[in-house]
């Protein structure tokens, strides 16, 4: 069944079961995806999965759902008989209902969607990354972790009240994970994910450079002491410590209770006015952009972060009712539907004349730490706290040299942080998960072995 | 009632689909594969929420796949699909000769499938058994109630999920099983506030292959268990960031060895070149004290399989002896490519993954010690009551986060700490730990992995660690 004729059959079975109004998400894939061991082919993957999510309201507007794989007419009947019985249980206090933006345009730019290369040619593209990876430096000797893949879906949205809104599109991944080897010197390891419409878009050779240099670099590592040091955020790490604490900008964390933020903190100022940051999914650099979230409301750019201080929240339908505004297209679609950031942007702002501006980290020979990229955020991260205390692969500058760090761990708080970004280079990098400058901070806790 | 039931599908289900499970795997072995295998599932799922003192959520799932595997040598191809019609089937088979690029005729023997082996034949009577999201909810209702002690507690959840899923595993060396797995989890969580501080508290129960546990679960003890935590967390000071001896509890404490040492005796980490103790079979890897065991059954354990995600029943496995190395966890690519027997480990989330060899019932075996007797024996150093997640790198490097600790002084447990993570290196770790107890008890995990987030237990009783650096500020 395609999606016009799913919409079809659910409008023909909701009105069998007395059913009025309903909605449903469902995404329709098929991926792609290889892995190499030393020039052989290790493990080749397809998969087609569908999904569809069915949402009904009970004659008490009380709201059910269900989750299938099978979307055949006896599935999707038996789907919709399970949300209507899951409605006796939908929550009371807090009602849902269709976006009021779900029939809104939606903003399509130019989708880049391309065809399959095939497993063969994936095969091809992996072993001669393998191959160039090993080969760049004498001390790589594997790739543990790799692969490249290619996926094509659909995802669709529509309601009982007519909305109806579908777009497909291609994505590839490419990882490559390098471990080297020295004599007398632990293994290190490092690596670069790059994504691209389509696998023949891919950067592939930047990805090797990319995970080569990091995984050289590390070589001649020392043990760091404990203390607290002046730090430099990579733009990869903290657009990762932004999104572990972006419950800040998250109305339904706010509404549950477990976000830093309450439902006054529009207008509060959380860091230097030096800093901007926009949520912005439609981002030209952004190759998983979606037109539509899970309710069907456009996906646009919004500003969370406005020279310090909190300027939006991003919602949901529901939690845009109770916030007495309009959704912003970040919500899913689920039985308590759940809010999301899509393309964090980080920027310098106007307001930047406190900004210690010596702080390149190209250029200074002050002592500090470069943090790379940060690990585990699952289990070192206390969003509902603003804690964190975070393993992570970086570098100690002094005197004009970088030494690579053993092994240790970054801690704090993230009001603190913000509050103490003393310089926002100039200059933004693109990365898998949004954009961002180099991030000073002065006066975090490193832990290390010495 | 159950939102759904799980019931036989005349289309692949039962015996009678035998013909057609061996018209596939005869195709692809006359095709040139070495060997065929097929997964599929049939999976009734529901989750329940309850925030305050309302059902905020109540969500059911339902759906079918497969997955088919074929091996050319060392490779494998993996195709999953929902489409579990016989022309699908044969498609996914068709795609995966086509991926491995098989050009050659058929050498391997195909003599049919064994007699079906149904482990499931005992659990069919109790699925009526499983609680109703009626029965449920009001129980859930009833623990979050059970948390509201003091109005220091801003937020109270409760949540419960369940996972029925029917699987049926052939393939060309003539397994022919299928199984009824159920697993229950529900938690616990809240969040305590007072001016400045807050603090956080959790946990999580679980059981497999038992519909009467969630009846049985002591929801007063375990509110109780919740709001000690957190109270006791909430005025902590941050811990100071250093190398010390530290004791960690018994039950979920066990993720240490999870981390710091599982994952790196399974054989995909020997294929990839990742684990420290790739040759040190038969050597000594930790301290004397230290005996550690996967089993695949342990009554009731969230870990615990009747079969194995590729039809093997699964074998109990000391992994380490009195601190030597004795046995990998492996499976059947693990097995081909690196020779380490298979140990009824494959395991994967569901038909989407190709198995892997994965941990089951993990844990370190009892020593003889009380838990006074360790914390007695360190001046200085942490007790870490309750962990949170951890991560092992391609390295061997872990960590893991202490969601409940307090500073040992003088071999008498004081003040709580907060923000401490434990970092280190398996082969550095494992022969510190010096003294074991004689409380083990287990406790409940998801891991996530190569093949998907899998249902484990974690155990051990208390340990003693000689010196771990404990991150902090």
């Amino acid at each position: 069944m395609n999606s016009r004729e799913i919409t079809t059959q659910i409008s023909k079975a909701a009105d069998f079961l007395n059913l009025r109004k309903w909605d449903y998400g469902a995404s329709f894939s098929n991926d792609y995806s290889v892995q190499v061991d030393k020039g052989e082919a290790k493990q080749l993957k397809a998969s087609q999965k569908q999904i569809l999510t069915i949402r009904v309201w009970n004659q008490s507007n009380l709201v059910g759902i269900t989750t299938t794989s099978d979307i055949s007419e006896s599935g999707i009947k038996k789907a919709l008989k399970q949300a209507n019985i899951a409605s006796d249980f939908g929550n009371k206090n807090e009602s849902t209902e269709f976006s009021p933006l779900a029939k809104d345009p939606i903003e399509f730019k130019d989708i880049k969607k391309r065809n399959p290369v095939g497993i063969k040619k994936l095969l091809t593209l992996l072993r001669e990354a393998e191959v160039k990876l090993i080969e760049s430096h004498e001390s790589i000797k594997s790739v543990p972790y790799n692969g490249l893949s290619e996926s094509f879906f659909e995802r669709v949205y529509a309601n009982s009240e007519g909305a109806f809104r579908s777009y497909s599109k291609s994505q590839a991944a490419l990882y490559l994970y390098a471990r080297a080897e020295e004599k007398n010197n632990k293994p290190r390891s490092s690596g670069s994910v790059k994504l691209g419409y389509g696998a023949d878009d891919i950067d592939i050779e930047s990805c090797i450079k990319e995970a080569s240099n990091k995984t050289i670099s590390h070589l001649n590592y020392s043990s760091i002491k404990t203390d607290k040091y002046l730090i430099c955020f990579s733009p990869e790490s903290f657009l990762t410590m932004i999104n572990a604490f972006s419950s800040m900008f998250n109305a339904r964390s706010i509404i549950d209770g477990v976000s830093l933020s309450n439902k006054n903190s529009i207008g509060e100022k959380l860091s230097t006015e030096a800093l901007n940051i926009y949520d912005d999914g439609l981002h030209e650099k952004n190759i998983s952009s979606t037109p539509f979230d899970g309710e069907g409301t456009p996906t646009k750019r919004l500003c969370l972060i406005n020279r310090g201080r909190i300027e939006n929240f991003i919602h949901s339908e529901s939690t845009a009712r109770i916030f007495n505004t309009t959704p912003t297209g970040h919500a899913g679609l689920g039985s308590k539907v759940s809010v999301s950031p899509d393309w964090i942007v980080v920027e310098k702002s106007e307001e930047n004349i406190d900004l210690k501006t010596s702080l390149d980290h190209s250029t200074y020979e002050g002592e500090f730490v470069y943090i790379e990229e940060l690990n585990a955020i699952h289990a070192g991260v206390r969003a509902s706290q603003g804690s964190f205390s975070l393993p992570f692969d970086g570098w100690l500058y002094k005197n004009g040299k970088k030494i690579s760090i053993e092994s240790a761990t970054v801690a704090g708080d993230i009001k603190y942080l913000l509050k103490n970004i003393v310089n926002i280079e100039s200059s933004q990098e693109v990365t898998t998960s949004g954009i961002s400058p180099h991030i000073w901070v002065d006066e975090l806790s490193i832990t290390g072995d010495a | 009632m159950l939102s759904s039931q799980i019931k036989s599908n005349k289309i692949v289900f039962g015996s009678c689909n035998k013909n057609l499970l061996e018209e596939i795997i005869f195709y692809g072995i006359r095709l040139g594969a070495d060997f065929v295998e097929i997964f599929i599932e049939n999976t009734d799922n529901s989750s329940v929420l309850a925030e305050e003192d309302f059902i905020t959520s109540v969500s059911p799932s339902f759906g079918r796949g497969a997955g088919i595997r074929i091996f050319k040598g060392k490779k494998d191809g993996f195709v999953s699909t929902n489409d579990l019609t016989k022309h699908g089937l044969m498609r996914s088979v068709s795609q995966a000769i086509e991926m491995l690029d098989i050009t050659d005729n058929k050498r391997e023997v195909f003599n049919g499938l064994n007699k079906h082996r149904d482990y499931s034949l005992s659990k069919k009577k109790w699925i009526n058994e499983v609680p109703s999201i009626h029965e449920i909810s009001e129980k859930l209702l009833d623990s979050t109630k059970s948390l509201k002690k003091n109005n220091k507690i801003i937020t109270r959840k409760g949540s419960y999920s369940r996972n029925l899923q029917e699987i049926i595993i052939a393939s060309s060396d003539g397994t022919y099983v299928s199984d009824i797995r159920l697993h229950q989890t529900v938690g616990l969580n809240v969040i305590a506030s007072d001016a400045q501080y807050r603090s956080s508290g959790s946990r999580r129960f679980g059981s497999s292959g038992m519909p009467n546990e969630f009846r049985l679960w002591d929801h007063e003890k375990a509110a109780n268990d919740v709001f000690e935590s957190s109270m006791n967390m909430l005025y902590a000071d941050y811990v100071d960031a250093g190398q010390m001896p530290v004791v960690l509890a018994n039950k979920f404490g066990g993720v240490i060895f999870h981390e710091a040492c599982g994952h790196l005796l399974e054989t995909t980490q020997i294929e990839r070149g990742t684990t420290p103790f790739e040759n040190k079979l038969n050597e000594k890897i930790a301290h004397e004290s230290v005996t550690a065991i996967d089993e695949g059954i342990s009554e009731g354990s969230f870990g615990s399989l009747s079969v194995d995600d590729e039809g093997m029943e699964p074998e109990k496995s000391v992994l380490i002896k009195d601190g030597i190395l004795k046995k990998f966890i492996s499976d059947r690519a693990g097995e081909l490519r690196t020779g380490h027997k298979r140990t009824g480990s494959g395991r994967r989330q569901n038909y989407s993954f190709a198995a892997a060899s994965r941990m089951r019932n993990t844990y370190i075996a009892k020593g003889e010690h009380s838990k006074e007797d360790l914390i007695n024996s360190i001046s200085e150093g942490l007790y870490c009551k309750s962990m949170g997640g951890g991560s092992v790198g391609a390295t061997g490097q872990f960590n893991f986060a202490v969601e409940e600790g307090y500073l040992i002084k003088n071999g008498k447990l004081t003040s709580p700490v907060k923000g401490a993570t434990l970092i280190g290196e398996a082969k550095e770790v494992m022969p510190k730990i010096s003294m074991c107890g004689n409380d083990l008890e287990l406790a409940p995990g998801f891991c996530g992995s190569i093949s998907g987030s899998v249902n484990v237990t974690v155990g051990q009783p208390h340990i003693k660690v000689d010196s771990i650096t404990v991150g902090g500020r």
